[in-house]
């Protein structure tokens, strides 16, 4: 991804928009991947149209007992010892395209589609909350000094004091029992939302405190100044002359995140504590096929794949991103895979890199 | 010195005390059902949610409450309720694994790391640039437990090269040891390979256009001791700096890939609690590994400070 000289992206009456949008077009690594994501997008937006028209099964309807025709031969979808049919690719017209999942004998190409939507809503709406949350936090704790920057920055070390994976499962197996009341409303145990909240909040204090760090910067700079003379209120000076300055840095914070919170999600579905049946994740159907892993390997290596291809899309996209908005930046936000693939916490995982 | 050390310690203890409320509040007062149904597990029966109600306080008042949980971890008292059994003991026993199992993999990631760092930056646009470029993004995009059961399965249990499951003593044969933690060493060690040498990339990247490196070529030093003396000590400031947070964090579990590799560690007493629903043990590890974090950062600050006089007479930038 070769960052390119602000001195040759063309006229002075080009926006800096305009020039971020011209040097990331000129980046042809970064436009391949975000085409990888968007494919990925497309594919599982097309699960309710697989679903019906080829394989005609829905991805929880479970085919134990039955028996499906492949080449004119009826075959057990699951056989006596419990072993699912392997990939029958086109052979049943579409049917068990990649298999059965389990001794359940659900649609594994029916469940990957379904599965990977909810993925991909896990990683984005759980992105956009820690996204909206970190930077309200990071303009408040940079703007105002007196007690609010201490009390919000405090907060932060706090959450920041635990591995991230931990307490995320701490939060997952409090949580996946008796469900949440959130400002009245009740959310259960099982509901996709938990998962959703839960990264959400424990990623907020890795985006905060790097944008916190740009405003405290920012503030500094003449045109708020010039805002305060003009009479301009803290709302307007925070949210009208601050934020603008920021998009750039949280747009890229955003994308890179998408692909970490996915990451996270897949670690805490296999332990049980992420997404909760009947829904299903890649994920899940990762934790699913290991217990199969000697006989259908192919069940544990294609969702792991597709969540491989999704994030490294997300991830090299944001890269080139954050070369095209902001080719001086100091500020990293290295999806830091390690959060949700390991276990380990990965703390400095979104930290300023500055000098 | 002994002023920074001793305020840095007074900060730490109120970090940790705040730790240990927000672990209480996660457990007993964020979730919407009611806790001692939660703690009792899988198998509650209605004595055993009475007793525990009883034993737990859980109709005292919340500080009471937050003074019953505490005594009970740190007294070593507490029993899990799936297993009936004491808690911390189980935590001690699982430390050697743990630890082995980090310790090890952090060398081996700190070691190639630097090494592929140093190497993409030098060679940097190069096509072995490139080809560590694509190893190192990939590392960080998979989720590393996934690679961990494929790599199990056909190094393991298809072909025999490794064992497959298991965590030996090092006192009881050392050889064993380390056969027994290659797989589990390397799956750990991958993500933050790619991620450290990409860090090291891009600082070496911004060191070597410093004027100090030109002006240590420009007075005739040989480019080893340019590279050595001059861009890699200074690159590894920030790589030091992630190291000692990332390491304190990895011992609060590396959960997924000692549950994938059976190693008998905290971690994986942490997935079979997550999988029984048996939450004393959770409580435990996620207050012990904060904790452990906590402390662990503390002392990197102090050592920092110790080597660096800007950091501790406070001039250094926020």
């Amino acid at each position: 991804m070769a960052v390119e000289p602000i001195a040759d992206s063309g006229p002075a009456d080009s926006g800096p928009w305009r020039l971020a949008l011209r040097r990331l077009r000129r980046n042809r690594v970064a436009l391949g991947f975000l085409g990888l994501f968007v494919a990925i997008v497309v594919f599982v937006l097309a699960a309710p149209l697989w679903a019906d028209h080829v394989a005609h099964t829905g991805p929880n309807a479970t085919h134990t007992l039955e028996k499906v025709t492949v080449d004119g031969e009826k075959r057990e979808v699951v056989n006596p010892e419990g072993k699912p049919i392997g990939p029958q690719w086109f052979g049943a017209d579409g049917k068990f395209f990649l298999g059965a999942d389990s001794r359940l004998g659900r649609d594994e190409m029916v469940r990957l589609m379904y599965g990977g939507r909810t993925s991909l809503i896990v990683g984005v709406v759980s992105a956009l909350i820690t996204t909206i949350l970190a930077t309200i936090l990071g303009l408040l704790a940079g703007y105002y000094r007196g007690w609010i920057d201490p009390v919000i920055s405090r907060s932060m070390d706090v959450l920041w004091a635990f591995p991230v994976f931990l307490l995320s499962i701490a939060l997952g197996i409090a949580l996946a029992v008796g469900g949440l009341e959130v400002l009245g409303v009740h959310i259960s145990g099982g509901s996709l939302w938990i998962p959703i909240l839960i990264i959400g909040v424990v990623m907020v204090p890795y985006m905060a405190r790097p944008l916190r760090g740009e405003v405290l910067a920012l503030r500094e700079k003449d045109f708020v100044e010039a805002a305060v003379a003009q009479g301009a209120g803290s709302a307007r000076i925070m949210f009208g002359e601050i934020l603008p300055n920021l998009w750039s840095t949280v747009i890229v914070f955003f994308t890179l995140n998408v692909a970490n919170n996915m990451l996270l999600e897949a670690g805490l579905s296999y332990l049980g504590v992420g997404v909760q049946p009947p829904n299903s994740s890649w994920g899940t159907m990762i934790a699913t096929g290991n217990n199969l892993i000697t006989s259908d390997p192919l069940l544990t290596i294609i969702p792991g794949t597709m969540i491989l291809l999704t994030v490294l899309a997300l991830n090299v996209f944001g890269d080139g991103l954050r070369d095209a908005l902001d080719p001086k930046s100091k500020v990293r936000f290295e999806a830091h895979a390690g959060v949700a693939a390991t276990g380990a916490a990965g703390t400095a995982g979104l930290e300023e890199l500055g000098r | 010195m002994g002023r920074f050390v001793a305020r840095r310690l007074l900060g730490t203890i109120l970090v940790l005390f705040a730790v240990s409320v927000l672990t209480f509040l996660i457990f007993n007062v964020v979730p919407n059902s009611d806790p001692a149904q939660r703690m009792a597990g899988k198998n509650a029966t209605p004595q055993l949610i009475e007793s525990i109600n009883e034993e737990w306080g859980f109709n005292d008042s919340l500080p009471q409450q937050y003074v019953t949980m505490m005594k009970k971890i740190f007294s070593g008292e507490m029993i899990s309720y799936e297993g009936r059994e004491p808690v911390d003991d189980r935590i001690v026993e699982g430390i050697p694994a743990t630890f082995s199992l980090c310790i090890g993999a952090a060398v081996i990631w700190m070691f190639f790391g630097i090494l592929f760092g140093y190497l993409s930056a030098v060679k940097a646009g190069g096509w072995l640039d490139t080809t560590l470029t694509v190893v190192a993004v990939a590392g960080i995009s998979m989720p590393v437990f996934w690679l961990a059961a494929i790599l199990l399965n056909y190094l393991a249990y298809k072909t025999g090269i490794f064992p497959s499951q298991g965590y030996v003593e090092l006192t009881e044969n050392p050889l064993e040891w380390a056969y027994h933690l290659v797989l589990p060493w390397i799956t750990l060690a991958v993500l933050y390979l790619g991620f450290y040498s990409r860090v090291l990339r891009s600082t070496m990247l911004d060191v070597m256009n410093e004027d100090y490196v030109r002006t240590a070529r420009a007075k005739g030093l040989s480019e080893r001791r340019v590279m050595g003396k001059h861009v890699m000590r200074n690159s590894l400031i920030p790589i030091i700096t992630l190291f000692g947070l990332d390491f304190g964090a990895l011992l609060g579990g590396a959960i997924l890939i000692e549950a994938i590799f059976n190693l008998n560690g905290i971690g994986q007493y942490a997935e079979e609690s997550l999988a029984n629903f048996d939450l004393p043990p959770i409580m435990a590890i996620t207050l012990f590994g904060a904790f452990f974090v906590v402390l662990f950062n503390s002392l990197v600050d102090i050592a920092y400070a110790y080597l660096d006089p800007r950091i501790r007479l406070g001039t250094s930038a926020q």
